[in-house]
């Protein structure tokens, strides 16, 4: 009997270092607040989620909205975000972007489907945990979670660039963006080859 | 017989090659009256700039004033595929996106609506590049 118990507690204990083990795993590369962002209720939904992000696929959403800008999944922003950015397009970001009603009906549809909230993707769950509830952000580029990851990136890299000109323009510097992955090893930016981050 | 048409396709071809979606758009903005769009006054407007939130707008600032280049959005930075139909044949083909285009752009750029001259220009211009 006591043996059994020695070998449940030793299991125990294996186990709880695999998950430990994943628990870093799933940090390196990160800051090092992404440990704190992973209480231990969350850590099942964690491993069953996906590191980064669906890419945008839906065909309204790549010819309306990507012609002018990446086609950001949607992932990045809650639900309320896009229902609200959705509804002023008559002044996008300085922008007119005014669709005919029924397309502009679906993209929205898509966006909210498809929001933080459910988009089953770490990196969103990070993004959202950041933004309080009173709060509903329509510029990525102004999260918290988007900020930080940022903040190193000097304005001449990216305003002061001419072949990236914003912060908005993901896939001039993430490689992988069009494939939903944001991974800090996959960072070129322009002009700047031999910068590491 | 055969001659005759081939001659007849010949001397109708020069300038620009007929695009019926540009040729209904231009019927329309004319409304039968004598009005005349040219592909030089096209060019011209194309890069007249007008003073918006304090920046030079002009069609060029997206388009570049080569219309056979590559563009670049203003502001997000995201690249624009050529608008010449000599490179780029998606360009003029689907009078929705014209229409919507001109709808967005004018709006972006002059801060209103363009008229129908303008936009009779316009098509004159990007058909001849």
């Amino acid at each position: 009997m006591k043996k059994l118990l020695t070998v449940l507690l030793i299991s125990g204990a294996l186990l709880g270092a695999g998950g430990s083990v994943f628990y870093a795993g799933t940090a390196a590369g990160d800051d090092d607040d992404d440990r704190r962002t992973y209480a231990w209720n969350d850590w099942r939904d964690a491993r069953r989620m996906s590191r980064d992000f669906v890419p945008a696929t839906h065909p309204d959403y790549q010819n309306e909205c990507s012609v002018c800008h990446f086609a950001y999944p949607p992932g990045l922003l809650p639900a309320r975000s896009w229902e609200k950015l959705m509804s002023g397009l008559e002044d996008h970001f300085g922008d007119n972007a005014e669709l005919a009603p029924e397309t502009q009906k679906g993209i929205t549809e898509y966006l909210v489907a498809n929001a933080a909230e459910h988009a089953n993707s770490r990196r969103a769950a990070k993004f959202l945990r950041r933004i309080a509830r009173d709060e509903t952000p329509l510029r990525i580029s102004e999260t918290r979670y988007f900020v930080r990851k940022h903040d190193e990136v000097p304005e001449r890299m990216v305003a002061g660039n001419p072949q990236v000109k914003s912060f908005a323009n993901c896939a001039a510097c993430h490689r992988s963006a069009e494939k939903g992955v944001f991974d800090d090893d996959d960072v070129r930016i322009p002009g700047f080859e031999r910068a590491h981050f | 017989m055969k001659n005759y048409l081939l001659v007849g396709v010949l001397i109708s071809a020069p300038a620009f090659a007929a695009n019926p979606v540009v040729e209904e758009l231009m019927n329309e903005f004319r409304a039968g009256s004598a009005l005349a769009f040219s592909a030089e006054q096209g060019r011209e407007l194309w890069t007249k700039e007008v003073m918006r939130n304090g920046e030079a707008r002009s069609c060029a600032s997206c388009h570049t004033s080569d219309l056979r280049d590559q563009g670049r959005h203003a502001s997000t930075g995201k690249n624009i595929k050529p608008l010449a139909p000599s490179v780029n044949p998606a360009r003029l083909t689907k009078r929705a996106d014209i229409e919507k285009w001109f709808s967005r752009n004018c709006k972006w750029t002059y801060g209103r609506t363009c008229t129908v001259e303008e936009k009779g220009h316009f098509l004159a211009y990007i058909q001849s590049q």
